[in-house]
């Protein structure tokens, strides 16, 4: 799981060109949108795309993307449980 | 009718054009057949929340336009108009990438949405909350001309008082690529690249962003006046005198009442004799300026030529190392800007001392 929390940080840095940002900046648990990293409705659909192509989950209910990308802590959780690859 | 006065500049190219008095600290690169951008410190002008969605282009495009903002003073827009002859090739080129690598599945919305032409034009109008009239002209080497006669219309029109216009260009790794195998960019075995007097095809490419403040009152700042701008499609050599002495007589000039002409030489042998023929004939008394050795060629390198005629007239002064001849006036009232690229997209732009 940790490796996998370590994983998600870089990947979101990475996709979502968050520039002066390092995985050691980011908590597993703090909010990656609105006040924690600061990410809006288009990072949630660059996110939602990420699972479908790196984790093979795809996400029938955008609304459910809420609660999964809550923090680094709740999308770990959701795509241990859920991927294919 | 109003007139039409250049209040504010704002220039990215592959010169130190943003932080620096006009020309002062010239770079001639006659070893690289893509000039690259002297970029500017992002930071100083876009939040980094804001400029991680952003290509250079869009960046670059923001950097100008704020610097001939904040020249003009101005805080209010009738209008934003802006003037790209590839519009965001970098962003396109990464989702089709995207496209063809994923086997056209997983496309992600970020690059799609700032692959379109408009981007500029968008994020400088959400930047500054302006929810005016916002166009961009997508006209090959005349977008930017195209811009241009836009703005000086509605401000003629007295349709805006103060309109914001720019070139853009961003180069692209695949589309530089496609333009070399074209041929259109020189090849490296043409070193070292002449922009006159070539003897060799093809051009040396670049990019860059040029801002133009217009506003149909005089202030201060005004570099100016914006006589007219007229664009042809296609003209033969020996075609364009008479169109140009047409268009001067359209102003009421002739060709001696101009101060100096500002020439689009490029080095591509088979399109340069547009500019030498008009150089030796009708403008051989005339001074005359080149500028692509410094910007090099692109869709939108005419209004690097505009921001150059334009200092040229607010200073007095062409410095040497864009003059054609060794012509001087004791005053530059009239300059004449003649652009083509390829034999086609023509344009004549005249800017007047107030």
């Amino acid at each position: 799981m940790e490796a996998l929390k370590q994983e998600l940080k870089e990947k979101i840095i990475n996709i979502l060109n968050l520039e002066d940002i390092t995985p050691e900046d980011v908590n597993d648990n703090d909010p990656l949108f609105g006040d924690g990293l600061g990410l809006d409705s288009i990072d949630a659909l660059e996110l939602i795309v990420m699972l479908d192509k790196d984790y093979g989950i795809k996400l029938a209910d955008p609304k459910e993307g809420k609660a999964i990308f809550q923090s680094i802590e709740t999308m770990a959780a959701y795509i241990s449980e859920k991927r294919t690859k | 009718m109003k007139k039409c006065y250049i209040n504010g500049t704002g220039c990215v190219s592959a010169q130190k054009t943003v932080d620096t008095a006009f020309l002062e600290e010239i770079v001639i690169n006659d070893t690289h057949n893509v000039l690259e951008l002297a970029l500017p410190n992002y930071k100083d002008f876009i939040s980094p929340v804001a400029a991680r969605r952003m290509a250079k282009g869009v960046k670059n495009g923001i950097v100008a336009s704020a610097k001939a903002i904040q020249e003009a003073g101005v805080q209010y827009f009738d209008a934003i108009i802006t003037g790209t002859g590839m519009g965001c090739s970098v962003d396109s080129e990464k989702f089709l990438k995207a496209l063809l690598d994923n086997n056209e599945e997983f496309l992600t919305p970020t690059s799609f949405i700032q692959s379109t032409h408009n981007t500029v034009g968008a994020q400088i109008a959400l930047g500054l909350q302006c929810k005016a009239y916002n166009f961009t002209y997508v006209n090959g080497a005349v977008s930017f001309e195209s811009a241009l006669i836009d703005a000086k219309m509605q401000l003629e029109d007295e349709d805006a008082h103060t309109v914001l216009v720019g070139g853009i260009e961003e180069s692209a790794e695949n589309t530089l690529e496609f333009l070399k195998m074209s041929g259109a960019i020189k090849a490296t075995s043409d070193v070292p690249y002449k922009v006159l007097g070539s003897d060799t095809p093809g051009v040396v490419f670049s990019e860059g962003a040029t801002f133009f403040v217009l506003a149909d009152t005089q202030q201060e700042t005004t570099y100016a006046q914006l006589t007219d701008v007229a664009i042809y499609n296609l003209l033969e050599p020996d075609e364009v005198a008479a169109k140009l002495k047409a268009f001067l007589k359209n102003n009421n000039l002739t060709v001696n009442d101009l101060d100096a002409v500002v020439l689009g030489f490029n080095g591509d042998v088979n399109y340069d004799s547009y500019y030498t023929t008009l150089a030796n004939t009708l403008f051989n008394t005339t001074p005359q300026v080149y500028y692509k050795h410094l910007s090099g060629e692109f869709n939108t390198a005419s209004a690097f030529g505009l921001w150059v005629a334009s200092n040229v007239i607010k200073l007095q002064h062409i410095p040497q190392a864009i003059k054609v001849n060794n012509l001087d006036r004791p005053q530059y009232k009239n300059i004449l800007l003649y652009n083509q690229y390829r034999g086609q997209d023509h344009s004549f732009t005249l800017i007047s001392k107030c």
